[in-house]
């Protein structure tokens, strides 16, 4: 055992981790918010909601179909951005034209409605999802235990994170995306249904927050107001980062995290606010954020 | 008299609105297969506004637009550029989050029969050198335009509706503009040029209206425009 700054080195891995899976999250739902954002130029309020719901499904598809976790992280994604689809066609398609308040307040709306929902079904008490058998136990790295599971969600994380941002960035898919954000209406006047590709990118950013909640549920339980709680960091992640940056949304879901965790080494009393404080200075220094675009 | 071919494009009874303006009363023209058609009006007279609505991309449209038969009233954009008609706007449309190869690219290809790559850089030169470029809106605005138009060539649309396609460029690029339109009539392509510069329609048009407050108010063939030249500079307050 070895000391960094008189801190013992597996205290510091041990939040360098905990910041890592942190990152984790925040990465694939601030991520999630970018893209609705940049398509459909809505803030997604239900998002938190929509990411429970990932983990309810999950819960549920154990407990009533049998089905444990390996073909819930296919599935919930699947059915929850289906309920996406449905709510952008029902509601959201109508907002675009309108101010950005509207669509907040819609999508806020719903996930309360999501929320109490849930709690009168399942009460506020966490229900406990179990690690998959395959990814239980860990390894010891020598200076520090890192267990499986975790291991798994950083590199799952990551690889979902590179990879929506390589189409977006890198494939024709991703080149009609971004010309859609800037000119939909010329984008659809070469031949692009644009509406579907709204549609099916609201769905897709839905099934990243419900993707996020299957695997949150064997590290955090399921509860109903597991959204809501970490929702709030997310937005000043995204806020960090700048609205709609799919690379800055990454960058800063994982340093943020990090930041958190090292924070709780050193000045554990300002843990819970240091990303808040990062949040106002960003606000004041690029009010942008720090890979957005001005203007 | 010669019984005139259908037209490839047929115009009737056209009105559009923006929200409660009433843009376009009652414009009525037709545009031939392989011709090149100019619409020429003072600024506000309703000529994109007549693109636009022939494009799908107005508030409301009211009418008919037929094209090879077909009504395109109303269908969607997306519907009508599939139909084989393609647009190149006035403010050009180059979008900045893309390259100028992925600008290029853009459009898919909605029929067979469109130009190659080669082409198209046999067409604008420029093009190619600045192919590596990563940011579309970087190029000049005559850069800008070339890409705007090599874009819709691929696609095989028949139709193509350039909305001032010279406008505040230098006289050498508007030259090769000029030769690029003469050239791709030549290869087959119908195009319906808007200007306000009548002395660059005339040396690539065919057929040219008229268009004040959202009305074609006249029109003549290349045969009479010396008759016409007067009545022009008229219209068009030049
Ligand atoms: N988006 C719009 N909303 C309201 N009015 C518009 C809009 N675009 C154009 N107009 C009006 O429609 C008329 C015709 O415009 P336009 O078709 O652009 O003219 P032109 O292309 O011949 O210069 C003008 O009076 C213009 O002010
Ligand atoms: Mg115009």
């Amino acid at each position: 055992m070895f000391e960094i700054l008189g801190i013992p080195s597996s205290a510091l891995f041990g939040q360098l981790l905990i910041g890592l899976i942190n990152g984790s999250f925040y990465a694939l739902l601030s991520l999630g918010l970018a893209v609705i954002f940049g398509m459909l130029n809505i803030i997604n309020f239900s998002h938190g909601a929509q990411y429970m719901l990932g983990a309810f499904a999950a819960y549920l598809l154990l407990q009533y179909s049998g089905l444990g976790y390996w073909p819930a992280l296919v599935i919930a994604p699947l059915l929850v951005g289906a309920t996406g689809v449905i709510v952008e066609r029902l509601f959201l398609q109508w907002l675009y034209k309108l101010d950005h308040l509207y669509g907040l307040l819609l999508t806020f709306g719903l996930a309360l409605i999501i929320e109490g929902v849930a709690r009168n079904y399942f009460g506020s008490a966490g229900l406990p999802y179990i690690v998959p058998e395959s990814l239980q136990g860990g390894r010891n790295l020598g200076f520090m235990f890192l267990p499986n599971y975790r291991a798994w969600v950083i590199v799952a994380s990551l690889t979902i994170c590179i990879s929506t941002w390589f189409v977006i960035e890198r494939t024709r898919l991703g080149a009609y995306l971004r010309a859609a954000t800037e000119n939909p209406t010329l984008v659809r006047a070469f031949g692009i249904n644009v509406p579907r590709m709204i549609t099916l990118t609201y769905g897709f950013g839905v099934a990243l927050a419900a993707f996020a909640g299957v695997m949150a549920a064997p590290i955090y339980n399921v509860s109903p107001q597991m959204g809501s709680e970490l929702i709030i960091v997310v937005f000043a992640v995204v806020v960090i980062g700048g609205m709609g940056s799919i690379l800055g949304a990454i960058v800063t879901g994982f340093g943020l995290g990090v930041i958190e965790g090292m924070t709780k080494v050193f000045f554990p009393e300002a843990s819970n606010t240091v990303i808040f404080v990062i949040m106002a200075i960003v606000l004041l220094v690029r009010p942008a954020g720090l890979f957005g675009r001005r203007g | 008299m010669i019984e005139a071919p259908t037209p490839l494009l047929a115009v009737n009874a056209l009105q559009a609105w923006y929200g409660e303006s009433h843009i376009l009363h009652d414009v009525n023209f037709d545009v031939r297969e392989g011709e090149v058609a100019t619409l020429l009006g003072r600024n506000g007279a309703g000529k994109t506004t007549t693109l636009k609505s022939i494009m799908g991309i107005v508030g409301r449209r009211t009418g008919s637009v037929r094209f090879e038969g077909q009504e395109l009233i109303n269908r969607p954009s997306d519907q009508i550029a599939r139909a084989g008609i393609a647009f190149c706007p006035e403010e050009r449309g180059i979008f900045a989050s893309l390259g100028v190869e992925e600008n290029l690219l853009l459009p898919p290809v909605v029929r067979p029969g469109g130009l190659s790559l080669e082409r198209i850089f046999e067409l604008f030169p420029n093009l190619k050198e600045r192919l590596g470029s990563s940011q579309g809106t970087k190029l000049s605005g005559g850069e800008q335009q070339m890409l705007a138009i090599g874009r819709i060539l691929r696609t095989g649309a028949r139709l193509l509706l350039l909305d001032e396609p010279t406008e505040g460029l230098a006289p050498v690029i508007i030259q090769q503009i000029g030769k690029t339109i003469r050239a791709l009539k030549e290869q087959g392509f119908t195009i319906l040029l808007v200007e306000q510069n009548f002395r660059f329609a005339a040396t690539v048009a065919d057929r040219y209206y008229v268009i004040e407050h959202g009305r074609i108010i006249d029109q003549f063939v290349n045969a009479e425009l010396e008759a016409n030249v007067e009545k022009l500079h008229d219209y068009l307050g030049v």
